[in-house]
């Protein structure tokens, strides 16, 4: 979709905050990202999740602080999903009543909790039949248009010229894992000349890199 | 199940809008003791994770990478070639490295690694990222105008070098090298992990052991 989340090449957001110490700055930080980790999400996909970031609106995508937005995200994928609902919210309590609910997770301890991380090295690749379309080298040229739901080719990106740089086998397409559907597709490493992203590119050697899914790409 | 539906969603975050609390902590806090309450999350679980991610996993991790490439010719060339399989040499693979990249600064080439769409961070070898990664103002220029960012940093890049910039669009996850700053053949492995900071390993810090 054409939505605020999609800030590459925008103007007007002001200079960088440079200035930052390592760690979480707000204790509200650490436990929207543990929650972000640990709690159990039926059915929720990494590519709809992120639908659901995007489809925040605007004053709130850009006034919220980040992971104030995570939490947004999960209350609206839990309610959508029929977990939780905005009354309960409003309440401050667990109002719904099921019989499906799981059992509570058990209490994990550090070493548990960093065995996990080490177990989450999430792969998206997979073998198909499908040949790449594509070789490395080879010129290609972006879609000249997005699509109302999930994608992952930035605006700035679209109807440009670039080269294939790297080739990664097929992975999941995020456009339909944002629909509940697990197709995968050739993923490409493709690079644009700066010149040709940005009229007022002036240092001609510099390139910027995105990784772009072959139903992204035409022929050069 | 999610019904995958956007529409309804849409309509949720115009009543999120409206009626979540006003603060940030409270917002957090409402959340969580609903999961709690409907046992889809462990508080005390929550607590191991901040403190795995406060203590034991951040950029000291890729620093380290880092000096063990620096020192080690076919460690940096695993690292190039696997970069998974190479983190877990230390046993640091995990959230979200499972396609990572590692790419080399030389004196002709900079990169500089942001993520326009959201803010995907290679989580298990430099930790939480940083705010300003995560901003409009990071995200919007990086692309656009990476000089002018880097300059920002107190980063000056000079006309004959090439800066590469890396939208991580899909699911892998990019690593900056760092040069080895110059002088430092007397240190050891341990040493020079000590000069490698989060920012370089992003792109936003370029001439190490200068401070």
């Amino acid at each position: 979709m054409d939505g605020i989340h999609d800030l590459g090449g925008k103007q007007g957001y002001g200079m960088v905050d440079v200035d930052e110490e390592y760690g979480f700055h707000h204790d509200w930080e650490g436990r929207e990202w543990g929650i972000a980790q640990c709690a159990r999400t039926p059915g929720i996909t990494i590519d709809w999740w992120r639908h659901c970031r995007e489809l925040i609106m605007p004053v709130d995508y850009l006034n919220r602080p980040y992971f104030d937005s995570w939490a947004q995200t999960d209350f609206s994928t839990y309610i959508e999903a029929g977990w939780m609902t905005l009354e309960e919210i409003k309440a401050g309590k667990s109002l719904l009543e099921r019989d499906d609910y799981p059992d509570p997770p058990a209490a994990q301890s550090l070493a548990e909790v960093l065995q996990d991380d080490h177990d989450h090295a999430f792969r998206f690749d997979a073998e198909i039949d499908a040949e790449p379309a594509f070789e490395i080298g080879q010129p290609v040229h972006t879609a000249r248009y997005g699509h109302a739901g999930h994608c992952r080719l930035p605006q700035y990106a679209r109807d440009r010229r670039g080269t294939i740089h790297a080739h990664h086998g097929a992975h999941v397409f995020p456009d339909r894992s944002a629909e509940g559907v697990e197709i995968h597709q050739h993923l490409y490493t493709v690079m644009f000349m700066a010149s040709e992203l940005w009229a007022e590119a002036e240092d001609a050697q510099d390139k910027v890199y995105l990784d772009l899914w072959e139903s992204y790409l035409g022929g050069g | 199940m999610p019904d995958f539906d956007a529409k309804k969603v849409a309509e949720i975050h115009e009543h999120l809008h409206r009626h979540l609390p006003s603060e940030s902590a409270l917002r957090i806090k409402a959340l969580e003791t609903l999961l709690t309450e409907k046992g889809l999350v462990n508080p005390e679980t929550i607590d191991k994770w901040v403190e795995a991610y406060s203590e034991h996993i951040g950029p000291k991790r890729g620093a380290q990478v880092v000096a063990r490439a620096w020192v080690d010719p076919e460690f940096r060339h695993r690292l190039l070639d696997d970069a998974p399989a190479a983190i877990d040499e230390f046993s640091f693979l995990g959230k979200a490295t499972g396609h990572l990249k590692a790419v080399e600064n030389t004196d002709q080439i900079h990169n500089l690694v942001v993520c326009t769409l959201c803010s995907c961070y290679p989580f298990s070898i430099l930790g939480i990222a940083p705010a300003w990664y995560k901003a409009a103002a990071y995200r919007s220029r990086a692309v656009r105008d990476p000089r002018g960012v880097l300059q920002e940093f107190g980063v000056e890049i000079e006309d004959d070098v090439e800066v590469r910039v890396w939208d991580s669009t899909a699911e892998l996850r990019y690593l900056v090298i760092p040069q080895r700053p110059p002088g430092t053949d007397h240190l050891d492995e341990a040493a020079l992990a000590a000069l490698v900071t989060r920012n370089s390993m992003i792109g936003t810090d370029r001439q190490l052991g200068q401070s």
